[in-house]
């Protein structure tokens, strides 16, 4: 075989990219038709990325990996991507973003992701993380009439290409000290020796990589980012932009830098605490539903990161375990408060759920549960991964790092337990408009469903996750 | 006369990208202003590794500013159209006029 046949999911989407573009084009109101072939393509995709994984290759030179880890990480992103699309079929149509553009944004971005997971260079990294990231900004800002939706567009763009650059300067400096833009031959090379620039760079480097997972102190885009895009493309930005963003920092810490681990642990150990408490402090003041999932976000990458400073397989197992069961908890969650509509208005405010229980009661156990789930109370998925992550720091001798996630998992309880509060005993309001699609019903019984009965069977995710991280030593 | 070697271009690197970095987070004025400094932040970036790419006798660094290049263009094109829109819904686009998320 040779090399090319090997990139067959991203050859796959970005001709589907291409014809879709000019269907949409030429043909008028074409929303709905491009909608469904962009879904079907990513299920599509699914089994082409699947059937890719005969064995792990570095192909093009060294510059592209096609492994079991890259793979994994592809057929999360396709599946979160194609919930993001089916569930939020409805708040699209009634807010008028049926642009046949909408799509094709997630697409690209989704091609993107692809090469940020897999790139095995700088080079084919930086042109992965433009190439999600220039659509992200679009899709932040569709919604044109929109104050709020332009705005967050623009400071999405400010912040966002500010740490591209700064990612950039870090990779032109770890070029000039080493030689090479290639992962293997960078790692070779700060066995050999390490000096100040290079620290420099690599400081620069994870910089940018954080900016883009949105992890304390370059999280300050992402409350107002959240809160300002529609709740649509809110829900995708809580969804593959984080896998790949850390799939993207897991092959650079674990392969790129494997040797200088000395050096990258305290400033990762710093990145996570920090992500932790202050996702579990600002979000108590909130009354916004999606600003509060925005720090809710913030904490969980800050517990992924925890597990990532042990630089053991261990470590990188529970980091995309955790990974996985925080993608199951968004979907159900941005599931839910896409329900939460009267007469085509979408509520956002906490207070707007009071006494939901007694006007829709599945709904609201539904949502209780995710947020139970997300607080880490066990027996639902969340307590799982928290698990996990806390396990694997122990084994690692880093015993402050455990203790302080659990201080700040205690402490997020408080928000998350004040929503179910609300829900449960607070005085009842007018009933929400009853659900009609089934997208959301789907995305909401099938993650509701992995959530609850996790418990079942711990080890399933696991072991799935066990044969993807067989490449990390 | 003096021998303008690596050193120099690195430094007036690094000032450049000072200045960029600075400028975006001590402009009160334009939104304009903060993409002109991230022009600056890439062209700083540029110059590095053109000049890395000389010292070191090597390719790679020329191919990576041409991309860089590249993309330098689709984002300010991209950033201008997002600064057009929100011109339209706030007829401003001061700096201290994007105000309406907080919290």
């Amino acid at each position: 075989m040779i090399e090319i046949d090997y990139i067959y999911p991203e050859i796959f989407l970005i001709l589907s990219l291409l014809i879709l573009l000019v269907l949409g084009v030429f043909k008028k109101n074409s929303y709905d038709l491009i909608k469904k072939i962009t879904t079907i393509c990513f299920l599509i995709c699914i089994p082409i990325v699947y059937l890719n994984n005969i064995n792990d290759l570095v192909i093009f030179k060294n510059s592209y990996a096609v492994d079991s880890l890259s793979n994994y990480l592809k057929i999360l992103i396709l599946i979160s991507t194609t919930f993001s699309l089916i569930f939020t079929g409805d708040y699209i149509k009634i807010q008028k973003l049926d642009k046949f553009e909408y799509p094709l944004l997630i697409l690209s971005a989704v091609i993107g992701m692809f090469l940020m997971v897999s790139s095995n260079d700088l080079i084919g990294l930086y042109l992965g993380i433009e190439l999600q990231s220039l659509s992200l900004y679009v899709l932040a800002s569709i919604d044109r009439e929109s104050e709020k939706s332009t705005e967050s567009g623009v400071k999405y763009f400010v912040l966002g290409a500010l740490s591209s650059g700064l990612f950039l300067y870090g990779c032109s400096i770890i070029y000039g000290f080493t030689g090479s833009t290639n992962y293997y031959v960078i790692s070779e090379s700060l066995k050999a020796s390490t000096n100040i620039p290079i620290l420099f760079g690599i400081i620069f480097v994870i910089i940018g990589l954080a900016f883009k997972i949105s992890a304390v102190p370059f999280h300050m885009w992402s409350p107002d980012v959240y809160e300002g895009s529609p709740t649509s493309v809110t829900s995708f930005f809580a969804l593959a932009p984080k896998i790949a963003g850390l799939g993207a920092i897991i092959r650079i810490l674990y392969i790129c830098f494997e040797n200088i681990y000395v050096e990258w642990k305290a400033i990762i150990i710093f990145i996570s605490i920090a992500s932790m408490l202050l996702g579990a402090f600002a979000a108590i003041g909130q009354t916004n539903l999606k600003r509060l999932m925005a720090y809710s976000s913030i904490s969980h990458i800050g517990y992924v990161l925890a597990s990532l400073t042990t630089n053991t397989k261990d470590g990188v197992i529970s980091a995309i375990s955790y990974l996985n069961i925080y993608i199951i908890m968004m979907i159900s969650s941005f599931a839910c408060i896409l329900l939460f509509k009267r007469k085509n208005i979408y509520f956002e405010n906490i207070n707007d759920l009071s006494g939901l229980s007694k006007n829709h009661p599945v709904i609201a156990f539904c949502f209780a549960a995710t947020l139970f789930s997300l607080a880490g109370i066990p027996p639902l998925a969340g307590f799982f991964a928290k698990f996990y992550v806390f396990k694997s720091v122990i084994e690692a001798n880093m015993i402050f790092l455990a203790i302080i996630g659990l201080i700040a998992s205690v402490i997020s309880a408080f928000y998350y337990l004040r929503i179910v509060k609300i829900m449960y005993f607070d005085d009842q309001k007018d009933k929400f408009d009853e659900v009609e699609t089934l997208g959301i019903k789907f995305s909401i019984l099938v993650s509701s469903l992995i959530i609850l009965f996790y418990f079942i069977s711990p080890s399933f995710i696991l072991e799935f996750v066990e044969v993807a991280s067989k490449i990390i030593n | 006369m003096i021998d303008i070697g690596l050193g120099h271009y690195l430094g007036l690197s690094s000032v450049i990208f000072t200045i960029g970095v600075v400028g975006i987070f001590l402009n009160r004025k334009n939104v304009i202003v903060l993409l002109m400094s991230i022009e600056l932040i890439l062209i700083a970036v540029n110059i590095n590794l053109v000049s890395f790419s000389v010292y070191l006798q090597d390719i790679a660094g020329q191919v990576f500013t041409m991309f860089v290049l590249t993309v330098a263009a689709a984002e300010a094109a991209i950033g201008l159209a997002i600064l057009v829109v929100f011109f339209r819904n706030k007829g401003s686009i001061h700096v201290d006029d994007i105000n309406s998320l907080k919290g």
